[in-house]
Formats: structure tokens, sequence, C-alpha cells
């Protein structure tokens, strides 16, 4: 909000607007990863995590989410109950 | 040593056939035995670029298919024998030819030629895995705009998934009273997007159209500015430091004066 306010008052230059953007949405182009790696990176999670929780497979969620300027893996996997410790 | 160089963008439109046909005919000029494929399929234009439309009997798919022999398939350039064209077919589509068949046609060219350049089709679809697959070196061609720079970071990806890890960029249709207002991105900007090393930059000029109108690369015309920047990208292919040309600004001074011949 304050940035875009920012940029109103200087009313910055167009080949500075199409480079700052560039450097944004390649960040995302970059991260982006196929389906099926996607779908890999779920299930090994799924297999390291099942040694320690009993998690909710159907409802978990993983994803690859901007946060500001950079990229996060996101996941949110509802735990059913924790395994004893051994 | 010869080189296999592939010329590609991602974007459509953004002069690849037209940095082919330059860079062909400058390395010609220069002594060098060169040969260009059209891998463009389906929609041929480098003949006509240089000229030699008229001159065709066979093409890359009628070598592919083993039809006539690659010698008989080449055509030679009328002012440059030591430049030869492979067209491609207008007929056929981006199928019939696969990424075995041009390996093992540039390993084949290779034996004779000093460089042999491949004009790729726009997308990363099968053409384009076609046209990189015989390839030492990429050229990623560009523009000063945001889908065309978007897209050669696409193609960079492509290319190094495929291990092509020698590529080179050529920033094409540079106007330059826009970078000097603001207005558009520099070479520093867009090497600082791409991260990839800037052989070249060449401006828009009307005298790439009316060359090309004519079938005569602009690279022969050294009172042109694009002419001089393909003809220092040529050098800097050989190997050659040649540092970068400050364009000169056509203002309305500049146009008047030489409208009065001044
Ligand atoms: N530096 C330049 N100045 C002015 N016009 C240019 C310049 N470079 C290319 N053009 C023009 O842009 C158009 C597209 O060029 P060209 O056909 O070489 O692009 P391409 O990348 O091969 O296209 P395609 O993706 O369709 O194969 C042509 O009309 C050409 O004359
Ligand atoms: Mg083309």
């Amino acid at each position: 909000m304050l940035d875009s306010l920012m940029h109103i008052f200087k009313s910055e230059k167009s080949g500075k607007v199409a480079k700052r953007r560039l450097q944004m949405v390649l960040i995302q182009d970059r991260a982006s990863v196929s389906p099926e790696v996607m779908e890999r990176i779920r299930d090994e999670i799924i297999q390291v995590i099942s040694k320690y929780m009993v998690i909710d497979k159907t409802d978990m969620e993983i994803s690859l989410e901007n946060v500001d300027d950079s990229v996060a893996l996101v996941a949110n996997i509802p735990v059913q109950n924790v395994k004893h410790h051994r | 040593m010869s080189e296999v160089i592939v010329i590609t963008s991602g974007k459509g439109g953004v002069g690849k056939s037209t940095t082919t046909a330059n860079l062909g005919v400058g390395l010609a000029m220069r002594g060098k035995k060169v040969v260009l494929i059209d891998t463009d399929t389906g929609l041929r234009n480098l003949d006509l670029l240089l000229g030699l439309e008229n001159r065709i009997m066979y093409d890359l798919v009628d070598v592919i298919e083993g039809r006539v022999e690659i010698k008989k398939a080449l055509v030679r350039h009328k002012k440059y024998e030591n430049l030869q064209l492979l067209p491609t077919s207008q007929v056929k589509d981006k199928s019939a030819v696969n990424p075995a068949d041009l390996m093992a046609l540039c390993d084949e060219l290779r034996k004779e030629y000093d460089y042999v350049l491949i004009d790729c089709p726009a997308g990363i679809e099968q053409g384009f895995q076609t046209a990189i697959a015989g390839a030492d070196t990429a050229i990623v061609v560009t523009m000063p705009e945001v889908s065309a720079v978007r897209d050669a970071d696409k193609i960079i990806g492509e290319l190094g998934r495929s291990e092509k890890d020698n590529i080179k960029l050529i920033i094409n249709r540079i106007r330059p009273a826009m970078v000097d207002s603001g207005e558009m991105m520099d070479m520093d900007d867009i090497n600082d997007i791409l991260a990839i090393k800037c052989i070249g930059q060449v401006p828009d000029d009307i005298k790439v159209v009316t060359s090309a109108n004519r079938g005569e690369p602009v690279v022969g015309d050294s009172d042109s500015q694009a002419g001089r920047a393909y003809a220092n990208i040529v050098g800097r292919i050989m190997g050659e430091d040649i540092p970068f040309m400050k364009f000169e600004k056509q203002g309305f001074f500049d146009k008047l004066k030489k409208a009065f011949g001044m």
C-alpha cells in the first residue's frame, strides 16, 4: 500500500516498472513445479511424517506461494493422532 | 573447430530469422564456411530473407527422409559462395523432423563447415526440442519488452533442462530514445533480470525491413546502425573482444540536418 502510494508520487518511469515487475514474476515462474513433481513431494512428505504422526492424507494441502518477494512451500497437514515416542 | 549454434527465443516475431540471416551472411563475409538450417517447418522464411526463394529444389524433410543427399538440398548464396542454406518444407509440419534426425544432420555438417546456424521456430514444443538437439551454443533473442523477456527466461530454463549450458543473449529492436527517457529497459536492466552473457544489442532500424524486402541482410550495409551491430556480434562469435556501440540518436535536428544535406 505504502509502496503503491510512493510510486504514484514519484511517477516511476515505465522502464523501471517493467524491470521490477519482471523480477517479481520470474521468481514465480522459476519456482513453478510441474504437477507430477508436486505429487511426488507430497507423497514423500506423507511418508516421513507418518513415521511420527497419524495424518489426514485426504485433507492435506501443499503449494508454492508468494510471500512478499520470495517463494514459500506451504503445507497444511491435519494431524489426527500422535504416536508414542519409542 | 566448428560450432553449431541455435537461434531461439520462445516468443514469436522477435527477430530469430533476421538474426540467423545476418549472422550467416556476416560470418560468410569474414570468410567462414557457413550453413544455415531453417527448422521452422511449415513456415519457411529464411530463404526469403536471403533472397534464395527461387533456387530451392529440395528441403530439410527430403534430406531427413532420405530422398536426397544433403549436398543436393543445400542452396548456395548468390554473392557468398561459402554460405549455404538448407531450407525447410513449406508443406510438412514440425513432426516431420525429430531431435535425433537433426543431431545426426548437424554432426554430418560439422565436418565441412565452420559454423552451422539453426533458425528455431517460436514456442517450446516439439519444434524447439528438435532445433536445439544438435547445438553446442544457444543464442536467445529477446526484445526490451516484458513479454519477450519473460519468454526468454522460460527458454533459458528449458535449455538448462536439456543440458544446453552455453547460452548467449541478443537484445533486438532497442529504441535508444526510449531508453534515454527511461521508458524502455536497457541492456543492464535485462542483464540483471536474465543473468546471461549478452553478445549484442541491435537497434530498431527501418533498414532491417528495407533490406529484408530486397533479400539482402542488413549486415552488408555498414551505413546502418543495425548492420554495424550485427557485424559486431559476428566478431564476438569469432572470439573478438568488441565493445558495445553507442547508438546515435536521430533527434529532430539531426533529421532536419540530414534532410538538407548538412
Ligand atoms: N532490429 C530490427 N529493426 C526493425 N525491424 C526488425 C528488427 N528485427 C526484426 N525486425 C522485424 O520484425 C519482424 C519479425 O522478425 P523475424 O521474422 O526475424 O522474427 P522471428 O523471431 O524469426 O519470427 P517467428 O517467431 O515468426 O519465426 C520482421 O518483420 C522483421 O523485419
Ligand atoms: Mg522466424
